[in-house]
């Protein structure tokens, strides 16, 4: 692996681009998971005893 | 390739591109494709957002496979003029990155599949990833030329796994599909490597052009058309498919079976192997008519699969 201290500019711009491709798919996993717990769970969420 | 394009290309950092291409985006939109068709032919109720869950788990599944097979195949790949350029024989990502990202995206595509759809689902997806990168890529390819005929089921899978996510069952009609895409993937895939034999003997995967000839290849491809054509029109018999997909099975199985009988008498893959481009369809004369079946079984299958989804989406009328 690259030392980012020592890196060209080439290789600091390829890992920039990875990070962000890797963010923003962590990004849309969250989402996911988030919006389909709210699918799964529907209308069940407010018929639970209190 | 001179010693300096070879440091220079080891030397190049991997972009996210590299690791996009690891996933195959090609055949996942194929898989996507015949996917979706299972879903919506299971006729179903699947909420909009878990039924693009459920699309999303069986591409991404199909990316991870992909990424362990170039991993695995890289000695291969490295050989062959249509794979050298891969991320891993070019030397842009290592092997073990490709691992990492096969195993850490089947992983997360099935039990994602599995919390969010359900666990047919999930289960099927399972077997297709194992199927592929373990059975297919491991074992089949580098041992017998049966390869393709076997190692074809992970390809065929997506309908059922789609109608599964659906449906949560998998009944005849979903293996209808399977079995489709099992049959047709012979035919299409040997008439590719009737002009491309070169590189898999060149890199010692036993195809069947390398191991039987090309004679015996070409009498294998007929003799899957014969059994393809017919197995098309079953979906008609069991109410899966309409008018327009018997219109479309029975025309396109007729061109079909013409271009594979072309093929059988033609002397594709016997000519002096002559090529100086990396492109799969700009050919020598010899094998335009496997090149001609290669294209059209490509268009045949995208035909099958789009009229049945033209016959659910439009509601048009069936034939009982």
């Amino acid at each position: 692996m690259t030392d980012p201290a020592n890196e060209s500019e080439r290789d600091a711009k390829a890992r920039r681009g990875r990070n962000i491709a890797l963010a923003l798919g962590l990004l849309l996993f969250v989402v996911l998971v988030f919006l389909v717990t709210i699918v799964r769970l529907g209308a069940n969420v407010l018929d639970r005893p209190l | 390739m001179s010693m300096t394009s070879t440091l220079s290309q080891a030397r190049a950092p991997a972009t996210w591109q590299d690791y996009v291409r690891l996933l195959k985006p090609r055949v996942m939109s194929l898989v996507i494709f015949t996917a979706f068709t299972g879903m919506i032919a299971a006729d179903a109720p699947i909420h909009p957002l878990l039924g693009a869950v459920a699309i999303l788990c069986i591409a991404v599944g199909a990316g991870a496979s992909a990424a362990l097979n170039m991993w695995y195949d890289a000695d291969i790949d490295a050989k062959m003029r249509r794979t050298r350029s891969r991320p891993v024989p070019a030397g842009r990502v290592q092997g073990s990155d490709a691992l990492a990202l096969g195993v850490v995206l089947s992983l997360l595509s099935v039990l994602f599949m599995a919390v969010a759809v359900n666990w047919l689902a999930a289960g099927l997806l399972a077997f297709t990833i194992f199927f592929y990168a373990v059975v297919y890529t491991m074992w089949l390819k580098r041992s017998t030329a049966q390869n393709i005929v076997i190692g074809g089921l992970a390809g065929a899978l997506p309908p059922a796994i789609g109608w599964a996510a659906a449906a949560g069952s998998a009944p005849l009609d979903a293996w209808l599909l399977v079995a489709i895409i099992f049959f047709w993937t012979p035919p299409h895939f040997w008439a590719l490597s009737l002009y491309t034999s070169e590189d898999y003997e060149k890199a010692g995967v036993p195809m069947l052009p390398v191991v039987a000839g090309a004679a015996a290849t070409r009498k294998q491809i007929f003799l899957y058309s014969l059994l393809l054509v017919p197995l098309c029109l079953a979906p008609v018999l069991t109410g899966l498919g309409g008018a327009l997909y018997l219109a479309v099975s029975a025309l396109g199985g007729a061109v079909f079976l013409v271009l594979a009988w072309r093929v059988l008498r033609s002397k594709a893959g016997d000519a002096p192997k002559v090529r100086n481009d990396d492109g799969l369809y700009d050919v020598k004369a010899g094998a335009k008519d496997a090149r001609n079946l290669f294209a059209f079984s490509i268009l045949y299958l995208t035909l099958l699969f789009a009229s049945i989804l033209a016959e659910r989406l439009v509601q048009l009328p069936g034939l009982a």
